[in-house]
């Protein structure tokens, strides 16, 4: 799936639920690390939920793994990745994710009183990404 | 009889429905009564206290040790001045590791228990590394109830410190208090009590329970956020010496040397929180106002209620089964991270906490990673009972 196709999506929902069960979904679906990528080298703490983030940098191009204990919190990085993963540090650091997640109605998820590592998690992939440039 | 609508914010929605608000164990909302005192007191005394000879002041001061009397009579204390304001709890329980640094030997213990809130670990794991003292941690049972047998055990008369909290914010455990102090006391070691939760839900009386120290927030307790409270017997309390220095906390000074006032403006250094001070003291005058007692037995019903609700939906676990609870719920539906369960009760405009509580080593010692939090407050009513059954039931199809 790519962004304009989420947007799409998006646009069919008409209330909480459906979007909600549809980020849920998206989870589900995002593959899990290995428990030995699950290490505290590799996370990301929130007060309420915790992201753990890997990354491969390869012929200009940035790969992101990334992995979450909460579902939602799962579903919302698997929209951060159909927007940031597999390109370069530039795109990365080119790309408005804030404005997308207001487009989606689901900005709140990135404020800070939130505690889900997401916000965190999105700062150390521009921090990667801006190393790598 | 309803004292919603004493409580404006309550008329508010949230995400399109009727707000449903079960933090309070986080903080209270405030009655009219409240936020009209601070209001008053800007648009008609604001002046600096204890100083200035202008009646604006003389009304200032006036207001805000009219405060301190009604926090003295709220917890039964023998005096006024036995009554310290401060930003909060956790404040309070930073000028204790401050000022008590003096009273503890290196090897000394400090006791505390694994019910614990993050602000009654951390200020003492501060000053045992200043002054060679350990931490020793009183051990629960698997129900959230204090084990008395660990607690005899560890306290010894090589302890310094016994600081407990008096309910627990992550599980609602109301711990027992007076056996800890006499046991503390049997081996001379100073007793603080964290009553951040307590206050707001069990009477108070600092006499009756011994305790050398007790403090408290007052937004929990439907008071503005930034003001607190620290109780001490005024006989300590004199003795001890002054952490933040400034004005209002000397007698007098010149350049080789200061003198300090006597409590509690020993403690209280710089122009204090005079506004929210007198909130709080309005919040303590309205709670005299309403049939408390009747309230809260109106809510351990409520919180008897949702728990034996909550028991039915499949896939719930309450966390904590203590003997005696205050008006907190913990669980966990099975299917879900708290932080799942939190954003879609959220989406349904119940508002609960979700996560560790700053309780990071008691949901290691239950080994869950945090929990969801439904707190109840006198203003919660069966309505909110029945929609926070509704949305858990409904975030259970989520998952």
């Amino acid at each position: 799936m790519d962004i304009q196709a989420l947007k799409d999506t998006f646009e069919f929902f008409d209330d909480w639920e459906d979007k909600y069960r549809f980020v849920i979904d998206l989870g589900k679906d995002l593959p899990t690390l290995d428990t030995s990528q699950r290490v505290d080298e590799n996370i990301i703490r929130g007060c309420q939920s915790q992201v753990w983030l890997v990354h491969e940098f390869r012929d200009n191009t940035l790969h992101f793994a990334m992995d979450s204990d909460a579902h939602i919190v799962r579903g919302l990085i698997s929209i951060v990745l159909i927007a940031l993963n597999d390109r370069s540090p530039e795109e990365i650091l080119a790309t408005d994710i804030e404005a997308l997640f207001e487009e989606l109605q689901l900005l709140s998820h990135l404020s800070a009183t939130r505690g889900n590592g997401l916000r965190a998690m999105i700062q150390r992939i521009r921090q990667v990404a801006g190393a790598a440039n | 009889m309803s004292i919603r609508a004493d409580f404006p914010i309550l008329q508010r929605s949230s995400r399109g429905r009727p707000l449903v608000y079960l933090d309070n164990a986080a903080t209270s909302q405030k009655p009219a009564v409240v936020i009209d005192a601070v209001n008053n007191y800007y648009q008609t005394c604001n002046a600096n206290v204890h100083r200035a000879a202008h009646e604006l002041a003389e009304q200032a001061t006036e207001a805000m040790e009219n405060a301190r009397i009604a926090v003295r009579n709220f917890v039964n204390a023998t005096r006024e001045e036995e009554i310290v304001f401060t930003r909060g709890t956790t404040e309070a329980i930073n000028l204790l590791a401050n000022v008590l640094s003096d009273r503890i030997k290196s090897g000394q213990d400090i006791v505390i228990t694994e019910l614990e809130h993050h602000s009654n670990i951390v200020p003492w794991q501060m000053l045992a590394q200043r002054t060679g003292a350990q931490i020793k941690v009183i051990a629960i049972d698997d129900y959230g109830n204090i084990d008395l047998d660990d607690a005899a055990n560890k306290l010894t008369p090589n302890t310094a410190i016994l600081a407990f909290t008096h309910v627990s914010n992550g599980l609602g455990s109301i711990t027992p208090a007076a056996q800890l102090i006499a046991q503390a006391q049997a081996v001379n070691a100073l007793t603080i009590v964290d009553g951040a939760q307590a206050a707001l839900h069990l009477p108070l009386d600092v006499q009756a329970l011994g305790c050398d120290f007790y403090v408290f927030s007052g937004h929990k307790l439907y008071a503005p956020t930034g003001i607190g409270v620290l109780y001490g017997r005024y006989d300590l309390l004199c003795e001890l010496p002054p952490w933040q220095g400034g004005g209002e906390m000397i007698e007098h000074v010149s350049f080789e040397q200061s003198t300090y006032q006597l409590p509690p403006y020993r403690f209280e250094a710089g122009t204090p929180n005079i506004a929210d001070a007198i909130g709080l003291g309005a919040a303590l005058s309205y709670l005299q106002t309403i049939p408390r007692a009747q309230l809260v037995s109106a809510e351990d019903r409520l919180v008897t209620n949702a728990l034996s609700e909550l028991r039915q939906i499949p896939g719930v676990r309450i966390v904590g089964e203590p003997e005696q609870r205050s008006a907190v719920i913990s669980f966990l539906l099975e299917q879900g991270h708290p932080n799942d369960v939190g954003t879609l009760l959220d989406q349904q405009g119940v508002a609960v906490r979700a996560g560790h509580h700053c309780n990071m080593p008691l949901m290691q010692r239950l080994g869950v990673p945090g929990t969801v939090r439904a707190s109840f407050s006198l203003y919660n009513n069966d309505e909110d009972v029945t929609r926070l059954l509704e949305a858990v039931e409904k975030a259970s199809t989520f998952l």
